[in-house]
């Protein structure tokens, strides 16, 4: 009888048995376990704190086996910044939406880039407050529908989205900001190295590392899953181009 | 080692967090407490410990809630307009039940207000911190030796019942310089010992299966159980109402007070007992929980009127008077606000004017 071999394990970084709270075709899930097995393989799932902002990604609080705290709405750069500096050799993560790091953790969000904080943020841009139904965010497109901008986003009235990996590429402390995607394996493979890297830094002391996944919202964008795919490839990458903006304290872009 | 020092209220503030411990702090400059994050900046790197000027108070006191959810101990401080946005952070903190210590160095209000010293926000500190209901001890200092005292404790008062506690002072406290006698530095082992109390729910890291979770709010029938269960911790501080009955025994005038306008009713009641009347104070030292049972329990055949004295207008903490006191004796106001102090002869005027009519 040929040897069965072990080629995959769901992460322990995941309650054994759990089910996510995430609609059908979100990548909130591909992400939860992504930052999982990135911990893992660098052995810090017992040390691990994750601070939560509020949104789809609270959804994750009866999901994850890490540490966890809840951030209030858009503060999550604050509490991380509470935590890691009174407990420096936690792993420290922030999981923020686009609502919540964006607009109303704005503020937070560019003040702990800007000190350089020794943490890691993990930005999931949908381009949408999920959450609560379908507003506009700060990254809503230019022409795309919600439910408060139900003629489409309009910059004469709205402005245009907000790339916040290039603005906080504008500031001289962080260490590394990229930008990736779930939408295909290799995209998930690419996002998965990012996070590591991340974390990688972060356990060395080199200071500030935001991961920027760009990603859909099937509910709320009111197309199925697969349609979603073809609109995040078409009209956010435009919007929001991935690649590497800054590693090693080094401007890429 | 206790030591006898000529400090400043903030200063003596400041230093009397690091000696209980503090080892983080965040805060947002605003007059009249500049000088306890200005101290703490030089001081915390001397200890170990961390200091951050926050973005606003609104990222000081969630960092705040961060720092303190490790179970180390923590502190942040402002002022009236920048306590009103702590609210969002001290109401998630006793969700969770977050140990934070805070202080506000009260200034003139309502908005931007005055720089200059008041008791404005005493409702808001006692009964309304934040949004959801939830009580914490609040502690009046009325001098800097109290002010010593009540910070040093309160780090044990905020971790007994994992909860925030509020001490509540003025501009006139924050920049009077007064000798105190410093209490101790606690030591590594003491400090390594209370965090170990909490090492469970330290939201630091744990091995797997022992996950510790800091949540601010529930699903489903989890929210009520919180409030219930935080409901009967309120309900355990009876035995911490502090109050300070000054020369009660005979009084038929009684002043109600806190803080600085106590100081100055005190002086007050000496000049009005050397002329014969017989005045006496009741000063609530904590004003939540507050001192009811003290006037609820007055022998109103004597007492013939209560003066509250206030540096706010209107009168704030006389709510919590009128409702011991149920109208069965008058009770009189005599108040500043919007920066403006209080002199001796002004509460020494209003006293009387208030005395011809009730003696
Ligand atoms: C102070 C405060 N304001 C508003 C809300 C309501 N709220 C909850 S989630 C959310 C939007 C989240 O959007 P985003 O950050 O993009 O996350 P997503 O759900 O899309 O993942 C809002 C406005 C809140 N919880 N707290
Ligand atoms: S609403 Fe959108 S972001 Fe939230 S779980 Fe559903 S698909 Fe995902
Ligand atoms: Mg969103």
């Amino acid at each position: 009888m040929a040897e069965e071999k072990k080629v995959y394990t769901r992460t322990k970084g995941i309650i054994e048995g759990a089910v996510s709270g995430f609609c059908p075709g979100c990548m909130h899930s591909t992400i939860h376990k992504i930052i999982g097995e990135a911990a893992e393989e660098l052995g810090q799932l017992d040390n691990l704190v994750r601070v939560e902002g509020v949104g789809c990604c609270g959804l994750g609080q009866f999901y994850v086996t890490c540490d966890e705290t809840i951030a209030a709405h858009g503060r999550a750069g604050a509490v991380a910044t509470g935590i890691k500096r009174s407990s420096p050799n936690s792993l420290v993560y922030t999981y923020q939406g686009d609502g919540d790091l964006a607009a109303i953790g704005l503020a937070e969000t560019l003040s702990a880039a800007n000190r350089g904080e020794n943490f890691t943020v993990i930005f999931v841009n949908n381009g949408i407050y999920g959450m609560t139904g379908g507003q506009m965010a700060p990254t809503t497109l230019v022409g795309m529908k919600s439910t408060t901008t139900p003629g489409g986003r309009d910059p004469q009235e709205h402005g245009y989205p907000m790339h916040m990996s290039e603005i906080i590429n504008q500031l001289t402390a962080p260490y590394y900001i990229e930008r990736v995607s779930c939408d295909t394996p290799q995209n998930v493979i690419k996002a998965r190295n990012a996070i590591k890297k991340a974390f990688k830094y972060q356990l060395e002391g080199k200071g500030y590392s935001i991961v920027e996944i760009v990603t859909s919202c099937p509910t709320n964008w009111g197309l199925d899953p697969l349609k979603s795919l073809d609109f995040l490839r078409e009209k956010m990458f435009a919007e929001y181009p991935l690649g590497v903006f800054r590693d090693g304290g080094e401007k890429k872009q | 080692m206790a030591e006898r020092v000529f400090m400043k209220g903030t200063e003596a503030i400041a230093e009397a967090a690091v000696r209980a411990g503090c080892r983080f702090f965040a805060g947002y400059p605003i007059t009249p407490q500049n000088e306890i994050p200005e101290y703490m900046a030089r001081r915390l790197p001397e200890v170990g410990g961390s200091f951050v000027q926050g973005e606003s108070e609104v990222a000081s006191v969630n960092m705040l809630y961060g720092a303190a959810s490790t179970g180390i101990r923590a502190m942040s401080s402002s002022s009236s307009c920048g306590i009103s946005l702590y609210s969002e952070g001290v109401s998630y903190c006793a969700s969770a039940r977050i140990p934070m210590v805070y202080v506000n160095v009260q200034r003139g209000g309502p908005g931007i207000g005055a720089i200059q010293p008041a008791q404005q926000d005493y409702l808001q500190a006692t009964k309304a911190s934040g949004n959801g209901g939830f009580r914490m001890i609040v502690l009046a200092p009325d001098s800097v030796q109290e002010c010593v005292d009540m910070v040093y404790e309160a780090y044990d008062l905020a971790e007994r019942d994992q909860n925030p506690v509020l001490v509540l002072t003025d501009g006139v406290m924050g920049t009077m310089m007064e000798p105190v006698v410093l209490p101790p530095m606690k030591t590594d082992e003491e400090l390594a010992a209370c965090r170990a109390k909490f090492a469970d729910r330290a939201i630091v890291g744990h091995p797997l299966g022992q996950q510790a979770y800091c949540r601010p709010g529930s699903v489903g029938d989890g929210q009520e159980k919180v409030n219930i269960e935080a409901a009967a911790m309120y309900e355990t501080w009876d035995k911490d109402i502090r109050v300070e009955e000054y020369m009660m025994d005979d009084a038929e005038i009684v002043f109600a007070a806190y803080g600085i306008s106590a100081r100055i009713s005190r002086a007050v009641i000496r000049q009005l007992r050397a002329e014969g009347i017989k005045a006496g104070m009741i000063r609530p030292i904590t004003l939540s929980p507050f001192p009811y049972d003290s006037f609820r329990n007055l022998d109103f055949d004597r007492v013939k009127g209560i003066i509250d004295v206030e540096m706010s207008i209107p009168a704030q903490m006389r709510w919590d008077v009128d409702y011991a006191v149920q109208g069965r004796c008058p009770v009189h106001e005599v108040l500043r606000s919007g920066g403006q102090l209080l002199t001796n002869d002004q509460v020494l005027k209003g006293a009387k004017e208030f005395i011809k009519e009730v003696l």
